[in-house]
């Protein structure tokens, strides 16, 4: 259903989807290309009391404060040490309290696809190592399997959790 | 096209200027009431002039016509020909309040009042000796008479539930009324069911109609001939006395355009627009635009001139001459922050505004309530001039109106009490506003009863908001008030006493970083005192480092810095940790440990403890180190994140880096609770 409602927004012009996908752990994962402002190299943040861990801090995106999210904490992956290819995708989401900008940081950006609208399938139940609420497809492109993730659902969720709780859960 | 855009603008200024003159007339006539020179009557009448005249230029014909009868009432006592009487002034008061509604519905293009515009007409016609047709007019009482003409007729219509069903057709009854003469109706919608339940073929309206015009009776009748005689339908001349004014209906009254067919009343589309807008008239949408005094702008134009002196003698200097003396390039450099620091402090300055505009609403409110309450009050406003950003004058209106009105209801006694208690029988009433230390000082002074201590003392234990046995100082009995959940109104009025309390008053002052006090002394009256910042964007801050952190505190919170002996800290309870000062025991708050970041040492006496003070309570921060004092720009965490307990807000410094600004009440307050941290994660 998601598919389609985008497909509309994009118009006529392509009956294909463009996602911006990047490595997390070995698997590839895609998001919608619109929702993408910019890709930065990581810097380092000012961190923030009191959040959970997922969160890394904030940085200073041209005089706006910019809160960075770590992916693999995000879905429970192991910790890596940040290296050369790590890189933060700032995106642009619509959440339940309105349009924020968010960075999240990834192990790598990988290419640009064009998922043609029918070509992903709804997710199973289980799907691999993160919760499926935030997955919207999986495509299969080239013979790899790319998980398309539900962005705005993902940082919405991420960031309104209770102040105290996230800390245990993450 | 573009002359529509422009006559839009124009008309926007007018808008604004007629604003400007109304406040002018109402200020005028209020001082009136004490002397009646020429002069002021003049200043009342120019303003009065200049909207009509401006009115008729944009071709608002019927603000032009009724200022005009305002005009031709204030050039009779300006001329001596009528006396300014009490009487006179309230009904221009109220035709000031009514030009004032006019003109806000003119800009958004919404329909005029008719019927309030219409009793205040014959209002000043009445004064004027030229009483309205209306009340000459032999108006007809049965309603067998025959038909004479009147000057307006006020129909009451209240249909039964099935009108619709019957295939009678309210709309199109109004536009055959509309016909015979101008025509204002009101809808009356509280017999509205829920949205839910509504039932869109019943009629669940009635409506109060206006009708002006030399109209027979019996033309009216005829329309409504059709209507099944199970309706309630009334016809009365105008002027007459009515069983009830439309203005006194408690009930929720929706004013319907009748002019235009667009709003004419289909029951169920007004429903849904009778719930949207419950007042008649919109307010009008809060100016966006800011107007600025020349003067202001002409410094920053002369900052800026500075400032691009001060470059280019930088960049000659950067250029040729080598290596030069550092002197010379440390004096450029001085020069530069001066400009930027005056530069800063000049555009901060456009955003600052008198408080005169706060301060201005309360001659009115004073002289409308006292006459209300029965009481004698003087109004008595210094310090006008002071001024303070846009944003905090705008959120402080609401808590003055309550506490000025508060002075009024309980502070202030009738002439009666304050003669029996040796004083004047005028009461006073002041409001001030000066600087004091980087703050803005609102002071509400009244020379009334002040506040009952001992029945504050017995609500507050009644109420269990005390101890019984707590030892109170009188400051502290006094300032009990601001509580949530006291009130000592005996008896709730509809000036205060219920609904909004004193604690709103405080929290909304708190929320604009400011801070509010109550002195008073029996029989003597009260003072309450609101301090307030500058502004809400830029902060004076203190840098200071926890470990590879650094977080900024307000320096207005900070009261001063101390290092610590181990000796004079002391652990009570075996974990909360206080230290003496003076002759003081304040507790401990350790930021590492509340933040959850891994200092440069644990111990009290190696680190500094910053003592900061909110609310009355003084606590110690204990940090590793200071670093400088600067201006910083606070930026919200909750426009791209969410609020986080203990942080007010986040801001760049000179690096680029993002630092958090700590919200020093919001850290007392986790310490009074007890609240414990999610320290864990910083082993």
């Amino acid at each position: 259903m998601a598919n389609e409602s985008k497909a509309a927004d994009n118009g006529a012009a392509t009956d294909s989807e463009q996602y911006l996908t990047f490595m997390l752990a070995g698997e590839e994962y895609g998001v919608d290309i619109l929702r993408v402002q910019e890709i930065k190299g990581w810097d380092k943040v000012t961190r923030i009391p009191r959040t959970p861990e997922y969160v890394l801090g904030v940085i200073n995106l041209r005089g706006s404060v910019v809160p960075i999210l770590d992916l693999r904490s995000r879905f429970g992956l192991d910790k890596i040490v940040f290296g050369p290819t790590t890189v933060i995708i700032v995106v642009k989401v619509a959440g339940r309290r309105g349009e924020r900008t968010v960075g999240m940081v990834v192990d790598a950006v990988s290419d640009v696809y064009n998922v043609p609208v029918g070509a992903s399938k709804p997710p199973p139940d289980v799907c691999g190592s993160i919760d499926t609420v935030f997955v919207k497809a999986l495509a299969t492109i080239a013979d790899k399997l790319v998980i398309l993730l539900d962005i705005d659902r993902l940082i919405d969720n991420s960031i309104i959790e209770e102040p105290l709780s996230g800390a245990a859960a993450a | 096209m573009t002359l529509d855009i422009e006559m839009a603008e124009i008309a926007k200024v007018f808008f604004q200027e007629s604003r400007e003159g109304l406040d002018a007339m109402e200020s005028g006539l209020l001082s009136l009431g004490a002397t009646a020179d020429a002069e002021s009557i003049n200043t009342i009448f120019r303003a009065a002039h200049s909207i009509k005249g401006g009115a008729a230029t944009f071709g608002f014909a019927e603000v032009a016509a009724f200022t005009h009868g305002v005009e031709t009432l204030l050039d009779e006592m300006r001329n001596g020909i009528r006396p300014v009487t009490a009487e006179a002034i309230q009904t221009l008061l109220q035709a000031c309040d009514c030009m004032r509604d006019m003109i806000a519905a003119t800009e958004a293009e919404q329909p005029l009042d008719q019927t309030r515009i219409g009793l205040l007409n014959a209002d000043i016609r009445q004064i004027l000796g030229d009483p309205p047709e209306a009340v000459q007019a032999p108006a007809p009482v049965a309603p067998a008479a025959p038909a004479a003409p009147a000057a307006g007729w006020r129909i009451v219509f209240d249909p039964v539930p099935d009108l619709l069903r019957l295939r009678n057709e309210p709309t199109r009854m109004f536009h055959e009324l509309a016909l015979l003469g101008s025509l204002a109706a009101c809808a009356d919608v509280s017999r509205l069911p829920p949205l839910e339940a509504l039932d869109p073929e019943v009629c669940y309206l009635k409506w109060d109609i206006n009708l002006l015009g030399q109209i027979p009776r019996k033309k009216i009748e005829e329309i409504f001939d059709w209507v099944d005689p199970g309706c309630r339908l009334e016809i009365v001349a105008l002027g007459e006395p009515v069983p009830a004014t439309p203005a006194a209906a408690a009930s929720p009254v929706l004013t319907i355009p009748t002019q235009s067919p667009a709003a004419a009343p289909a029951p169920a589309a007004d429903t849904l627009r009778g719930a949207a807008r419950a007042d008649a008239v919109p307010k009008p949408a809060e100016a966006g635009s800011i107007r600025v005094a020349t003067q202001k702008l002409d410094s920053i134009i002369n900052l800026v001139g500075e400032l691009l002196i001060t470059q280019s003698m930088l960049s000659g200097f950067a250029e040729g001459t080598g290596p030069g003396e550092p002197d010379l390039l440390r004096k450029g450099l001085q020069q530069l922050a001066r400009n930027t620091r005056e530069l800063q402090e000049s555009v901060m300055r456009i955003r600052m505004l008198p408080i005169s505009f706060a301060f201005n609403r309360f001659p009115r409110l004073v002289h409308d309530l006292s006459r209300k309450l029965g009481k004698k009050v003087e109004i008595k406003l210094v310090g006008e001039n002071t001024e303070l950003d846009k944003t905090v004058l705008e959120k402080i209106s609401d808590p003055l109106v309550h506490l000025v009105r508060n002075s009024l209801d309980h502070g202030l006694e009738s002439p009666e009490q304050r003669v029996a208690a040796g004083k004047s029988d005028t009461g006073t009433l002041e409001l001030a506003a000066f600087h004091e230390g980087g703050n803005i000082i609102i002071e509400v002074r009244d020379d009334g009863a002040g506040l009952n201590k001992p029945r504050i003392l017995r609500k507050a234990r009644e109420r269990g908001l005390i101890a019984e046995d707590q030892d109170l100082t009188d400051e502290q009995i006094d300032n009990l008030i601001f509580m949530p959940g006291f009130s000592t109104a005996e008896q709730v009025s509809d000036v205060s006493g219920r609904g909004v309390g004193m604690d709103v008053v405080r929290r909304n002052i708190h929320d604009l970083g400011g801070a509010v006090q109550i002195m008073s002394r029996e029989g003597q009256g009260s003072t309450v005192r609101i301090r307030l910042p500058l502004t809400l964007a830029i902060l004076d801050g203190q840098l200071v480092r926890v470990g590879r952190e650094i977080y900024i505190i307000s320096l207005l919170a900070i009261v001063e810095t101390i290092q610590v002996a181990a000796d004079r800290v002391n652990t009570l309870a075996g974990r909360t940790e206080v230290f003496r000062l003076r002759n003081e025991f304040l507790p401990v708050v350790k930021l590492y440990e509340h933040f959850g970041i891994e200092p440069d040492s644990t111990s009290v006496a190696e680190g500094l403890l910053v003592v900061v003070e909110a609310d009355g309570k003084r606590v110690g921060v204990l940090v590793d180190d200071l670093l400088s004092q600067q201006q910083v720009v606070i930026k919200s965490l909750e426009s791209n994140f969410k609020p986080v307990l203990g942080i007010a807000g986040a801001t760049i410094l000179g690096d680029g880096k993002v630092a958090l600004i700590i919200d020093v009440p919001d850290l007392i307050r986790s310490v009074a609770s007890g609240r414990r941290t999610n320290s864990v994660r910083a082993a």
